[in-house]
């Protein structure tokens, strides 16, 4: 699908550099380009979805919903390069197959069968790789998914990073209403489900060596449990998109853009735990685009919301969700934030990922 | 988090504002200095809190905006050399120099490192003693003490792979320059908190008598924003022109003495090139003397200044709170936040950059309307 | 330009005035900080750092004078000082 990577080379918040300069300018190819943010919305707009043209890559969604003897499918892949590959609450291998359930999870699917296809360089260590496959074993049962078919190829010392794991999953749709940007509707409610910048927070500060002497815990999880009681439930959904690169901000923008309406949210609701807060103060981040792999957004009409938060409540992985924003007509399409003094501001695609500012 | 929380009530701000509305009766153009209260009016909407009769002008308190293209490619350049590593803040990262930035020179190859402190730039020296280590050092006074122990650090150790491409300026200067223009509209200042915690502010008091303008040394938070603003602003409507201190609980009048020694023992100061601006006499801190060993210019050979290219930005009269990004020929153009020209283009809260995004939703909502008021 | 942020001083460490540091709590992170340049703190106060290192002591009457001067600009028609 169009999102080319769920954790990239590049963690959101990463200091890894991205270059704000446009694909037509480029004659090769930029770590921005699988960034996340306007460079890769470019790459797809003006390469893939011309390339493939079909009306399931229009949806832009999280994953394909397809219609196969009667069944209705979702069908996502994910390709992840987090570096390191070990990281505060997780590492490459639960993130490449909670990556996937949830990008199942977010077509209002059950997630069920998943391939895991590792690309490994020459000398990486075998206690390493056992680490990964031991913690994507784990995660997978938790979410209850198999890994029914792999691959594995190695390149050349110095070709790759250690490890890149790409995994492909199917899901049975649940519901027969569609989850997706089209089903937004203006005053719907916009719901969080829990506190952002975990996994951005988490990788940067390992990655960078910074000083930091209570590590922050990266979010990822698997989130099809609480998405499938919410969808069984009968609550209606319109839609949901887990936030990871680029973070709320991002996923914001694009629904908002892919749904023609605007989208305004209250800051002061937005929770963001302490630590990740430092951060962002200390390095100048703005957490509203800080990297997620634990997190959702999900926009209910408003009838739906109390319930949906009472279902999310109780799940242990959405326990702190809550109500941020609404949506709205408008005539051109977008995303404000109210500010905590009662100010406004845009939000908007990064050009580029967030970098440590001193200035 | 104290001593931050309490400065971002959104009703002692309401009630702020509020104040500033009732002791307006005109017109008036501020501008606050630094680069990160210009952050903060974007980040925190404090700008739609005013009446629209109260300007803010951004200041050019900020080295993405200032540090000139030349020097920008000398720091792409340097990191060309094979075996350099060049550190740098994160902030100069995306800065267009005339042909590039440090970020496309890594996609190239170049090994660029995003440091949150100089010591980080020293320590990458110490570890990699076969690799030359350049430490890209821009800001303002309030850097200065830091880019000085680094390089006092290296000095005291004898770490010869360690050196410096310094680019540091002084922000009263600048003031003057701005205020000396005949086209200036600036008619008070928020003075830079944090250059001030470092220098104080005695070297205020001379430029408030002479060009007869009111300097509120102010801090960094929507309220602390909000009284500099309300003070300003009380002593022009009283025809008043001193220099007065919002930020105290920071701010001593003399500043910082370690840090200004420290700055005196590494640095001297120097006439400096300000993008978009000119050079500005005496508006720089150089390697002083005893400490040339370390200048990556010499090091490197690339000592002389090139000659800036023609370009169709006007950020110098944009900084200068003169022109509006709007008035520039390539504004949203051949300059935009994904392929900016000048610098002011380039980091979310740049003049340009705000203006772009801002102009980008309110064309659609009230067609004919390009150019907003917030953020100025 | 010179994002500096406050925390709180948890302990100090070392004795030469140029590379003594402190562990500095900023909301649930911390940070060692250099504190060559505000060698008077002390365990419990707030120093405002900058680039790895602190810049000044923070004082707490003078920010509740602050404080105290904002809420009176809040209050219609009564003149205010600011902390200084």
């Amino acid at each position: 699908m169009h999102r080319t990577a769920g954790a990239s080379v590049t963690g959101p918040s990463g200091f890894t550099p991205q270059c704000p300069a446009p694909l037509a300018d480029h004659p090769s190819v930029l770590l921005a380009h699988g960034g996340g943010g306007t460079l890769t919305r470019q790459l797809i707009e003006r390469m893939f979805l011309p390339s493939f043209d079909n009306p399931f890559l229009a949806e832009r969604h999280d994953g394909a919903v397809l219609q196969i003897d009667g069944a209705r499918l979702a069908f996502t892949t994910d390709s992840y390069v987090v570096r390191p590959a070990f990281f505060p609450g997780g590492d490459i291998g639960s993130l490449a197959v909670n990556g996937t359930v949830n990008d199942l999870a977010m077509c209002g699917a059950r997630p069920l069968y998943l391939s895991a296809g590792l690309i490994l360089e020459e000398g990486f260590p075998m206690r390493d790789l056992e680490r990964v496959v031991d913690s994507m074993r784990l995660a997978a049962e938790q979410a209850g998914v198999s890994l029914v078919t792999g691959d594995t190829k190695v390149v050349d010392r110095g070709s790759g990073d250690g490890v890149f794991i790409n995994t492909s999953g199917i899901g049975a749709v649940r519901g027969d209403r569609p989850v997706g940007p089209a089903s937004v509707r203006a005053e719907d409610r916009v719901v969080v489900s829990g506190d952002l910048g975990r996994h951005g927070i988490a990788v940067m500060s390992i990655r960078e060596g910074l000083a930091l002497e209570e590590p922050i815990e990266s979010d990822t999880v698997a989130l099809a449990e609480p998405v499938m009681a919410l969808i069984d439930s009968g609550v209606q959904v319109h839609c949901l998109r887990d936030l990871t690169r680029g973070g709320l901000a991002t996923a914001l923008v694009e629904i908002a853009l892919a749904s023609g309406l605007e989208i305004n949210i209250d800051e002061a609701r937005v929770p963001v735990a302490s630590g990740v807060r430092g951060m962002c103060e200390i390095l100048g981040f703005d957490p509203l685009y800080v990297a997620n792999e634990g997190r959702f957004v999900a926009f209910v009409p408003p009838a739906a919301l109390e319930p949906c938060l009472e279902i999310l409540r109780s799940h242990p992985q959405t326990r702190l969700s809550r109500c941020i924003g609404t949506v709205r007509e408008a005539e051109r399409s977008g995303v404000t934030a109210r500010t905590v003094i009662g100010g406004e501001r845009v939000l908007d695609l990064l050009s580029g990922e967030q970098l440590p500012r001193i200035c | 988090m104290k001593f931050v929380d309490e400065y971002r009530d959104p009703g002692a701000a309401r009630d702020c504002a509020a104040a500033i509305e009732r002791i307006v009766t005109r017109e008036w153009t501020l501008m606050e200095i630094c680069g990160g209260q210009t952050h903060a009016i974007v980040k925190f909407g404090i700008d739609q809190l005013l009446p629209p009769r109260v300007n803010l002008v951004h200041g050019p308190g900020c080295p993405v905006c200032v540090t000139p293209v030349g020097v920008i490619d000398k720091a792409i350049e340097i990191a060309a050399h094979s075996g350099v590593i060049l550190a740098s803040f994160g902030d100069m990262a995306r800065v267009p120099g005339s042909t590039t930035s440090l970020l496309a020179a890594k996609a190239e190859g170049a090994d660029l490192r995003l440091v949150y402190s100089p010591l980080e730039a020293v320590e990458i020296a110490r570890t990699n003693p076969a690799r030359e280590v350049v430490f890209f050092a821009v800001g303002f006074e309030t850097t200065a003490p830091a880019t000085a122990m680094a390089a006092y650090r290296a000095r005291a150790d004898k770490l010869e792979n360690f050196s410096l491409l310094v680019a540091h300026v002084l922000v009263p200067p600048a003031m003057e320059a701005i205020l000396s223009s005949s086209e200036n509209r600036v008619q008070g200042f928020l003075a830079a908190g944090h250059v001030c915690t470092v220098m104080g502010y005695a070297a205020y008091r001379p430029i408030a008598r002479r060009y007869q303008v009111p300097v509120v040394v102010t801090g960094f938070e929507p309220l602390d924003i909000l009284q500099g603003v309300y003070l300003s602003l009380r002593q022009l409507e009283a025809g008043r022109a001193e220099v007065e201190n919002q930020y105290a609980r920071s701010v001593r009048p003399t500043g910082n003495d370690p840090a200004q020694r420290m700055i005196r023992e590494v640095f001297e100061v120097v006439p400096r090139r300000w993008r978009g601006i000119g050079e500005i006499p005496a508006s720089g801190l150089g390697l002083a003397p005893a400490y040339r060993g370390l200048d990556a210019e010499i090091r490197f050979g690339c000592a002389v200044d090139r000659e800036p290219q023609a370009t169709p930005c006007i950020s110098a009269r944009v900084l200068q709170g003169i022109a509006r990004p709007t008035d520039c020929s390539a504004f949203g153009d051949r300059c935009t936040p994904e392929r900016p020209l000048g610098a002011p283009m380039v980091s979310s809260e740049g003049a340009c950059a705000a203006y772009y995004r801002h102009r980008h939703r309110l064309r659609a909502e009230s067609p004919g309307c390009t150019a907003p008021r917030a953020p100025a | 330009m010179c994002l500096a942020v406050p925390g709180k001083v948890l302990s100090l460490a070392g004795d030469d005035p140029l590379t003594r540091t402190a562990r500095v709590a900023f909301a649930g992170v911390v940070k060692e900080t250099n504190l060559a340049f505000a060698p008077e703190a002390k365990t419990g106060d707030y120093v405002l750092v900058h680039a790895g290192f602190a810049i000044a002591v923070l004082d707490e009457i003078r920010a509740e004078q602050t404080l105290a001067a904002l809420r009176a600009i809040g209050q219609v028609d009564t003149p205010s000082e600011p902390g200084a």
